[in-house]
């Protein structure tokens, strides 16, 4: 099992949401985890009700069995005074250069040193380990960049190898780059069941393969519930409204007759079952798709009442009963 | 469909009257908008994932077949868009779509232009190449030497191609070139899919204090010989600087970076002058900034940090577009009455016996004889009459899964008209499946400009 997990999807996906569903999953049985985030939207505290996360790693939830989640928002300019300070001691000189507005300049507008700082980080917590030996996290988990960038982000460190030829970017660079294309590294996509969502994975994991980044699983996120199956779609298209009417008569809606509340009822519900049907043919399709990509596929309902923390959970236990951790 | 008002009365007996303040949102109307011949930037912002540029593309169609020359700037490379306006791939440069209807007599409001009909509208549409529109800003503003040196720079190769903030940027500087070129009468940006919201209008500001900054002199500072001897001072504090850098990027990496600042240095004034001249383009009452969501917490969470910064900004905000919303022609049955009557029709003889309207009502329903005369043509099925009736009990299930995501819907956006109850709102039926073609489109604009008073109020 890969102790660095990265997740992405295309945005509207709920990335975020399968990244800290994750975490909480694989931090049970007294696991620890550190869950990511990248991009300062902080999306990590707004999901899991906390105040806004601090650079710092903070523990945020407790998993069944004991297990704890810690969460981490990299701040890019922090890591890159951080990283002067680890390796050069530039404590002063580092907040000179901030002033200069060289930090500024580093983390924004020079290219990909950005990111080799935020994947620099995310990979110095999967290799940190206690005074005991042991790894401070059992897996990190990342919350990256949505899949139309994520071969990028990651693979900035080989841009940057390239750029600085020598020196201590690259050589950091290099050691990022050796821990994203091991196998302790898996890139996991988030998509629906719909068109571009599914269009975007499939593209996503040709560029990483091509990057030869690895790919690990594909997250089907809010299927909603089968309510209508093959044979009753069938029927819906040719069933008598009236026979209908009826049913619904029957249970309790109303009188059946012309005009009654029933028969009222029966045209805006097969209307919603043909709205169903079209939905439910192209979510077929797109299973079909995803089954050929040839990755383990799983699948996180859609959760009636919204997202929130007791949902989180349930997510969480999903993704355990089917095996993910 | 579902978006037909008059399927709805119960509802839009509520709206108008507003007697709860936080139902009460103002309508965005969509098609004064377009056909204002003062409007001539749109700017689609929003979170990733919401339909902003399907919008774009909704919006730039509607304007065309409403009579106005239209160019939209689409960022995200979707190759399903190019293919519905009958463009195999988009590019830097604006082409034309096909295809486009004259639908003005159905749209004008019947004053003005009778006398010499102006001709008709036009789509374009193109798709930002970022490096490209750098290299060709390089190639325009430096002498053929001086662009050859830049464009073979390593630094800038991989800053053209990749810095978070060039795309930003660069859609910026397009916008600014089309708007110059005058040849479209409105232009509709769709903004690129951010990691934080508002970064295309930071990027400019930042790329110009970097410009402007110290750094850059810093930078410079070796590569220009022979300053004054006042500056001797300063050079040393900036030798040491550069020393640290040096250390920090290493020798060759900053070379580069100096090489290409230096090679830069001309164009830097016009790239700022432009940037400063686009942002003041954005906040001119010709344009009008649309901010896509869609009910859910989060895009709408985004969308309320976008009406503030927008605010803040000075920027002209129109409204909000909330696509993908549903609505129910039922929508008098609650998702609690239509499960309870799923379940009686699981348990038919069990309503006999609890439910005595129903018994009242419908004495001979459950009674096979004359529900099979209706459905008995059936071979296949053992009991045609229990197949109707499981068929039911899914329609009102599925009923009552849409009447959860409807109040779920209306809950996010009450939230958000609460904190904004100044923004027009612009709702957006949702489609079941996805836009292929121009006609989708079209239906798109349709659902758009379509004054939706009949969304239903919070009413349990």
């Amino acid at each position: 099992m890969s102790r660095l997990q990265v997740v992405s999807g295309k945005g509207g996906t709920g990335k975020t949401t399968v990244a800290a569903a994750l975490a909480l999953a694989l931090a049970t049985e007294g696991k620890r985890t550190l869950l990511v985030e990248v991009e300062g939207r902080q999306g990590i505290a707004q999901l899991f009700e906390t105040e806004a996360l601090p650079y710092e790693e903070r523990k945020i939830a407790v998993a069944p069995g004991g297990g704890e989640v810690y969460a981490l928002a990299i701040d890019p300019e922090l890591a890159l005074l951080d990283y002067l300070q680890m390796f050069y001691k530039l404590g002063s000189a580092g907040r000179a250069l901030k002033k200069l507005g060289a930090i500024d300049f580093a983390t924004t507008i020079a290219p990909g040193l950005r990111d080799v700082l935020l994947t620099g980080k995310a990979c110095e917590a999967v290799r940190r380990k206690e005074k005991s030996g042991r790894h401070t996290y059992d897996y990190v988990v990342m919350d990256a960049p949505p899949t139309g960038r994520v071969t990028r982000f990651l693979n900035v460190n080989d841009e940057v190898a390239g750029l600085a030829k020598i020196g201590p970017i690259h050589h950091q660079a290099q050691g990022v780059m050796r821990v994203l294309k091991s196998p302790d590294t898996a890139v996991h996509l988030v998509t629906l069941l719909e068109e571009m969502p599914v269009q975007e994975t499939a593209d996503g994991i040709a560029e990483l393969r091509a990057a030869r980044l690895p790919v690990g699983r594909i997250i089907v996120n809010m299927v909603r519930p089968e309510l209508l199956g093959f044979d009753e779609l069938e029927l819906a298209r040719a069933v008598p409204r009236t026979a209908v009417a009826r049913s619904l008569s029957a249970a309790g809606l109303g009188g059946a007759r012309r005009g009654g509340n029933a028969e009222r009822l029966v045209e805006p519900l097969l209307t919603q079952a043909e709205e169903y049907a079209e939905r439910y043919t192209l979510e077929h399709e797109q299973r079909g798709v995803l089954g050929e990509l040839g990755l383990p596929l799983h699948e996180l309902p859609l959760l009636a009442e919204g997202m929130d923390l007791a949902g989180l959970y349930e997510l969480a236990t999903e993704l355990r009963q089917q095996g993910i951790s | 469909m579902t978006s037909d008002p008059a399927a709805a009365p119960h509802d839009s007996a509520h709206a108008p009257d507003g007697h709860r303040a936080i139902n009460s949102i103002r309508p965005l109307a969509i098609d004064p908008l377009l056909d204002d011949p003062d409007t001539r930037i749109v700017v689609c912002c929003g979170a990733g994932g919401v339909g902003k540029t399907t919008t774009a593309a909704a919006l730039g169609l509607r304007a065309a077949e409403r009579g106005r020359k239209v160019v939209v700037l689409t960022i995200d490379p979707a190759r399903r868009l190019a293919q519905s306006m009958g463009i195999d791939s988009l590019d830097n440069t604006p082409r034309r779509v096909k295809g486009i209807e004259d639908r003005r007599e159905a749209a004008s409001e019947g004053s003005a232009d009778d006398g010499g009909r102006r001709p008709g509208g036009e789509l374009h549409a193109m798709m930002l190449d970022m490096k490209r529109t750098f290299d060709e800003i390089v190639e325009a503003h430096a002498d053929p030497d001086r662009a050859s040196a830049i464009l073979s720079n390593p630094f800038y190769q991989s800053l053209s191609a990749g810095f978070a903030g060039t795309q930003e940027y660069m859609a910026m500087e397009k916008l600014g070139q089309l708007r110059s070129r005058d040849e479209w009468d409105l232009i509709i940006v769709d903004t690129p899919p951010s990691r934080s919201a508002l970064d295309f209008l930071d990027a400019p500001k930042r790329l110009g204090s970097f410009l402007d900054g110290k750094l850059i002199r810093v930078l410079l500072a070796p590569a220009k010989v022979g300053g004054r001897a006042g500056m001797k001072f300063l050079n040393v504090g900036m030798s040491m600087m550069t020393g640290a850098l040096g250390k920090v990027l290493g020798g060759q990496l900053l070379k580069d970076v100096q090489t290409f600042v230096a090679a830069m240095d001309s164009m830097f004034g016009g790239f700022r002058t432009r940037a400063d001249a686009t942002y003041k383009l954005l906040q001119a009452p010709g344009t009008a900034f649309l901010v896509v969501a869609a009910p859910e917490r989060d895009a709408l969470r985004e969308a309320a940090y976008f009406v503030e910064r927008l605010a803040a900004e000075d920027m002209p905000l129109a409204g909000l577009v909330l696509n993908r919303v549903h609505g129910s022609g039922a929508a008098q049955l609650s998702a609690e009455r239509a499960l309870a009557a799923a379940e009686n029709l699981d348990e038919p003889r069990i309503v006999d016996q609890m439910d005595g309207k129903t018994v009242r009502n419908s004495p001979d329903t459950s009674g096979s004889s004359e529900s099979s005369a209706s459905t008995g043509t059936q071979d296949g099925s053992p009991d045609p009459d229990r197949a109707v009736e499981r068929l039911t009990a899914g329609l009102l299930r599925l009923h009552a899964e849409r009447m959860r995501l409807l109040s779920r819907e209306q809950r996010t956006r009450d939230r958000f008209t609460a904190l904004h109850p100044e923004v027009a709102v612009a709702e957006v039926a949702a489609l079941p499946g996805d836009v292929h073609d121009l006609a989708g489109l079209r239906d798109i604009g349709d659902r758009l400009a379509a004054v939706r008073p009949e969304l239903p109020t919070t009413d349990d």
